[in-house]
C-alpha cells in the first residue's frame, strides 16, 4: 500500500508515492533522486543524513517520509545559489573540511542549523554541536575550522 | 522495517481509541528510539499512531509551583526555554545534553518517559525532582511511574499529556555519556527537591532508582564529600560492552559527587 506525500523540497513543490515505512532519506534519495543526503550508519548516530525540516536539522533516516507531508525540506542540493557555493560550502572548500567527503553534506546541514541558533559559535560550541555528526576519517579539526570560517563569512 | 498502517491522530482521545482497540498498535512521538527500533525489526506494529499532529501538547510553562512541560515538547525546546532555565535550571541543562542536536530537535519528553529506556536522561530528572506525570486518565507520581526495564505504569490506552516538576533548591545532573550515542552509561540527578533531598540514578540499573543512603547524607550535609564514601552494590546493575556492573556502581558515586559539586 502506498500513499502520496506532498511537500516542498529545496523550494519546489514535489510529491512522491511512499509506503508508511519509507524513511524520509529513502524518499529523498530513491524517490526524488537527491543523493546528496547520505546514509552512513542507518542507526541514527552518524548524522550523514541530516537535512532541514521546517528550518530545523533532523536525521532523515529517523523520520518517516509520510511525516514530512506538507513540510518544507532543505537538502544539501538546495544550499548553493545556482553555481555559487553557499559561504558555508565555500568555507569547507577553502579549509579542506573533508577527507573522503561522505559525512560532508550532513556536517554542512548541521553547521547551518548551528549558525542559525548561534551566529558566532566558539570552537567548543562547534565541537559540542557536532555530537551527532561522525567523521569516519576523523577529520574533525578542519571541519571545525571550516564551520568557524563559514560562520564568520555568514556574519559578513 | 516491517510494514504497518500509519495514522496521524488529531487528538489524544483519537490516539487512545486506536491503541485501546488494538494491542499491536503503537504510539509515535519524536521517534528517536521507536523508528530505530522499527528499522532493526525489533517491533512489528499493526498501526503506528503519530502524535505529531495533536495540538496543544507541546506547551512549556512555569509558575510559582514549578514547571509544566507538555508531552510533545522537544528536548531542544525545554533546553532553550527561558522559563525552565529560570525556574529549574538543572532541568534545562539536562535537556540540553540529551542525545545530539538533531535528536533534541525531534525527541520529546513524553516519548522518552513512556519508553523508559534504562539509559535515558529524563527519568532521572522526574524522579530526582519528584515530578508528577499527567496522562489522559490520571496523575502519577514519578516514583510510581517508572516500574522496570522499558516498563511504566501506563496502561495500553493511556497517553502522557504533560509532566509537572516542582521547584527545587540546589539541583544538578551529571552523566557519563556513551561517546557514540550520548545515552547515559550512568547519570545522577541530585536535588534539594520540594519533599526533601533526592538522588536519582539512571543508566546504571534496569530502571531509574533512588539512593536512600546518599539522600540521607546530603540532607545532613549538602556537599560532594558527603556522598564520596557511599558506594552502591553492583548486584543487579546493567552490564554490557560499554561498562561492567562494577564500573557502573563506581560511576554512581563519581557522578553523584560531581552533580553535588555542580549544584553548588
Amino acid at each position: 500500500m502506498t500513499v502520496s506525500v506532498s511537500l516542498t523540497v529545496n523550494g519546489e513543490a514535489v510529491s512522491a508515492d511512499v509506503e508508511p515505512r519509507t524513511l524520509l532519506v529513502q524518499m529523498l534519495r530513491e524517490g526524488l533522486g537527491l543523493t546528496g543526503t547520505h546514509v552512513g550508519c542507518d542507526t541514527s548516530q552518524c548524522g550523514a543524513c541530516v537535512v532541514h525540516v521546517d528550518g530545523e536539522s533532523v536525521k532523515a533516516c529517523t523520520m518517516l517520509a509520510i511525516q514530512a507531508e506538507g513540510a518544507d525540506v532543505k537538502t544539501i542540493e538546495g544550499v548553493a545559489d545556482g553555481d555559487t557555493l553557499h559561504p558555508m560550502q565555500q568555507a569547507f572548500h577553502e579549509n579542506h573540511g573533508l577527507q573522503c567527503g561522505f559525512c560532508t553534506p550532513g556536517m554542512i546541514m548541521s553547521a547551518l542549523d548551528l549558525v542559525k541558533n548561534n551566529p558566532d559559535p566558539t570552537e567548543r560550541e562547534i565541537r559540542e554541536w557536532l555530537e551527532g555528526n561522525l567523521c569516519r576519517c576523523t577529520g574533525y579539526h578542519n571541519i571545525v575550522k571550516s564551520i568557524d570560517a563559514g560562520a564568520r563569512a555568514m556574519r559578513g | 522495517m516491517y510494514n504497518f498502517e500509519y495514522k496521524k491522530a488529531g487528538s489524544v482521545d483519537e490516539a487512545a481509541g486506536i491503541v485501546g482497540a488494538d494491542d499491536e498498535a503503537k504510539l509515535l512521538a519524536g521517534g528517536m528510539t521507536y523508528i530505530p527500533t522499527l528499522k532493526q525489526r525489533l517491533a512489528a506494529p499493526t498501526t503506528v499512531v503519530d502524535l505529531n499532529g495533536v495540538g496543544g501538547l507541546d506547551g512549556i510553562s512555569a509558575d510559582g509551583n514549578g514547571v509544566t512541560v507538555g508531552a510533545m515538547a522537544r528536548h531542544a525546546a525545554v533546553a532553550a526555554s527561558a522559563e525552565v532555565a529560570a525556574a529549574i535550571p538543572a532541568l534545562a541543562d539536562l535537556a540540553s545534553h540529551i542525545g545530539d542536536p538533531q535528536v533534541r530537535n525531534r525527541g520529546t519528553i513524553g516519548g522518552s518517559i513512556a519508553n523508559n529506556d534504562p539509559a535515558a536522561d529524563y527519568p532521572a530528572a522526574l524522579v530526582g525532582l519528584g515530578a508528577t506525570v499527567q496522562t489522559n486518565k490520571r496523575a502519577v507520581a514519578a516514583d510510581d511511574f517508572f516500574t522496570g526495564l522499558f516498563e511504566t505504569a501506563l496502561g495500553q490506552d493511556e497517553i502522557v499529556t504533560s509532566v509537572s516538576f516542582p521547584r527545587a533548591g540546589k539541583a544538578a545532573y551529571m552523566k557519563f555519556p556513551n561517546p557514540a550515542s550520548r545515552y547515559a552509561i550512568v547519570g545522577v540527578f541530585v536535588a534539594q527537591a520540594a519533599d526533601g533531598v533526592r538522588v536519582a540514578v539512571t543508566g546504571a540499573g534496569p530502571c531509574v532508582f533512588r539512593v536512600a543512603e546518599m539522600e540521607a547524607a546530603l540532607a545532613a550535609s549538602w556537599s560532594a564529600d558527603a556522598v564520596a564514601g557511599i558506594g552502591i552494590s553492583a548486584d543487579g546493575l546493567n552490564e554490557d560492552i560499554h561498562a561492567s556492573a562494577e564500573y557502573r556502581a563506581h560511576l554512581v558515586t563519581v557522578m553523584a559527587k560531581r552533580a553535588v559539586a555542580k549544584a553548588g
